[in-house]
């Protein structure tokens, strides 16, 4: 009897280990079931290349160039922010800091990373946008350098998270070994420990930048959401995500424009996907 | 020559900057959103439902639509979770297959939130034909936090010492009687953390429940799981963004009450990892 409810229970615990296979197999393939379907009516080409995103008009014209651009431009200005900033903001609470300070820093990381996004929106809503606006004397703060300066700091506790990880896994043999020789503590640093953690550092990056190009709500709060190729970093934009969020609402279930949003969602899901693939691949390149 | 000691001073101070940069900004929108919050919060503003197209009165609703969401989420993802966890600790051999799941937790974990928001719409609301509801909402949010759970269930029950289960072993427990009496037991503190973590970033979450569950305004609380219901963030987001004119003290309040909750939360999981560290036994 004992041995029939182990069977079972084991089975269970199994099945249960294969969900998060299956959730991720089931989320692609809704989304293929719901996305594939706009290819009926406009080419692959057209769809990724096109220049014009004007779903509701007659006929619709669904091109997400300029989302796609914007999306770039937005996690580009992010990436430039954010990666030297968290870099080195994981190099100081690894080495630097005094002991007791670095506990404290941490959870200030931590804190960053709780805070919910549509919370970091209303804030950047009301904080960063005026200040865009008034420092560049735009018509309008709400633009992609905003939305590029809020998305870093969401970037950031994974950042500085992940590095300081790679970091911390340094063997302290090799920093000792610098020491030992005559270098400074920042030579170690730089010329030693920052080449080996490397790969760790570029997957803290990858990772970092993934969340950035899947974040919805601040980036849809604070970019302006103008559907056109953008000229400038100074000029509202819409990104992938925002373009999902704020059309889906009015899209009608079944119609072309739902399909379309569902392939913007595949587009995504395969972003993701590659990124957190390839950074898995680089933290665990020593297995 | 260049004095290898300068230039360690000036490249220390730089990394104290970049760390200033962030950690700074931080502690400032906590303050404002306090500072300027606190003043909205008051019993009516607690227990009232919005009033004047959301310009005045509460935002009860919304705290208990988002109450009922992440009970639902944590009654769905929890059992899977830590049964998931389970396996990968004590069932799990280092194999392809073990590979694969823990690459699918992981970009599990990395779905944009709005992708998750997609996937709820299609098979919840659409295929399932649970319309908009909270049962929708729950279980879109209970697939998002799942890598969460499992990861930190997992961290947990790894952590308990190996000899625990030989001892257990060779006094003739099963494998199954071993993991159930003596592995969980020890682990519960770091499930918990889990199931907590897990608990705050469902509450803060917009994107998942936008086109599952979110009502834009209704003063009624839902009666039952397959009814539609406000939610906290989504309500900060369209007093934000969609209703011109509210007075800045209700947006401001807002944010105060959904981002105390979040951190409550994260504070909690935060104490009983310290303490569960401090009194570990080995």
């Amino acid at each position: 009897m004992r041995k029939i409810k182990e069977f079972f229970i084991e089975k269970l615990i199994l099945i249960c280990g294969l969900a998060s296979i299956f959730f991720v197999i089931l989320i692609f393939l809704f989304l293929l079931k719901e996305g594939l379907a706009v290819f009926k009516t406009v080419l692959p080409s057209n769809f990724l290349f096109g220049s014009k995103w004007y779903p509701i008009s007659e006929p619709a014209q669904l091109g997400i160039l300029p989302l796609i651009l914007g999306s770039l431009l937005v996690t580009i200005g992010a990436a430039i922010i954010s990666i030297p900033i968290g870099v080195a903001c994981a190099i100081y609470i690894a080495e630097v800091a005094p002991a007791k300070f670095k506990e404290i820093l941490k959870a200030g990381i931590e804190l960053l990373a709780a805070i919910p996004s549509v919370v970091l929106g209303f804030i950047g809503m009301v904080t960063l946008v005026p200040w865009v606006k008034a420092i560049f004397k735009l018509p309008t703060g709400l633009t992609a350098l905003s939305g590029s300066i809020m998305l870093a700091f969401m970037a950031m506790p994974t950042i500085v998270s992940i590095a300081e990880d790679a970091l911390y896994s340094i063997p302290k043999t090799y920093k000792e070994g610098a020491l030992a020789l005559g270098a400074t503590h920042w030579q170690a640093i730089w010329r030693v420990m920052l080449p080996a953690a490397s790969s760790g550092i570029l997957a803290a990056v990858m990772l970092g930048l993934g969340r950035v190009i899947g974040e919805t709500m601040a980036v849809m709060m604070i970019t302006g959401n103008s559907a056109v190729i953008p000229q400038s970093i100074l000029q509202p934009v819409r990104t992938l995500t925002a373009t999902i969020a704020a059309e889906m609402g009015e899209a009608v279930v079944g119609s072309e424009h739902y399909f379309a949003l569902f392939t913007i969602g595949i587009v995504l899901f395969i972003l993701s996907f590659a990124v957190n693939v390839t950074a898995d691949l680089f933290l665990h390149k020593k297995e | 020559m260049k004095n290898p000691h300068r230039i360690q001073r000036i490249a220390f101070f730089f990394l104290f900057l970049a760390t200033l940069l962030i950690v700074v900004p931080v502690g400032l929108i906590v303050v404002v959103i306090i500072q300027k919050g606190l003043p909205a919060i008051n019993w009516q503003f607690l227990s009232d439902v919005p009033r004047q197209g959301m310009r005045a009165g509460g935002i009860f609703p919304a705290i208990v639509g988002t109450l009922y969401l992440i009970a639902g989420a944590l009654a769905f993802a929890l059992p899977i979770g830590i049964l998931a966890a389970i396996y990968l600790s004590e069932y799990a051999k280092g194999n392809f297959l073990t590979r694969i799941i823990k690459l699918a937790i992981v970009n599990l974990a990395g779905v944009p939130s709005v992708v998750y928001g997609l996937f709820g719409l299609a098979l919840f609301v659409v295929f399932f034909k649970f319309g908009a509801s909270i049962l929708s909402g729950s279980l879109t949010l209970g697939i998002m936090i799942l890598p969460i759970i499992i990861t930190t269930s997992r961290e947990a029950l790894e952590s308990v010492p190996q000899s625990f289960r030989e001892a257990s072993l060779s006094l003739g427990a099963s494998k199954w009687q071993t993991v159930r009496h003596i592995v969980l037991p020890n682990a519960i503190p770091g499930i918990l953390t889990g199931a907590i973590l897990g608990l705050g970033r469902a509450a803060g979450e917009t994107a998942p429940i936008l086109f599952t569950v979110a009502a834009f305004y209704l003063p009624q609380l839902p009666k039952s799981i397959f009814d539609q219901a406000m939610a906290l963030p989504y309500h900060l987001y369209v007093i934000s963004t969609q209703v011109p004119n509210v007075d800045e003290k209700i947006r401001y309040g807002t944010a105060l009450v959904l981002l105390v909750m979040v951190l409550f939360m994260n504070l909690v999981a935060i104490i009983i990892r310290y303490k569960f560290r401090k009194k570990k036994k080995w």
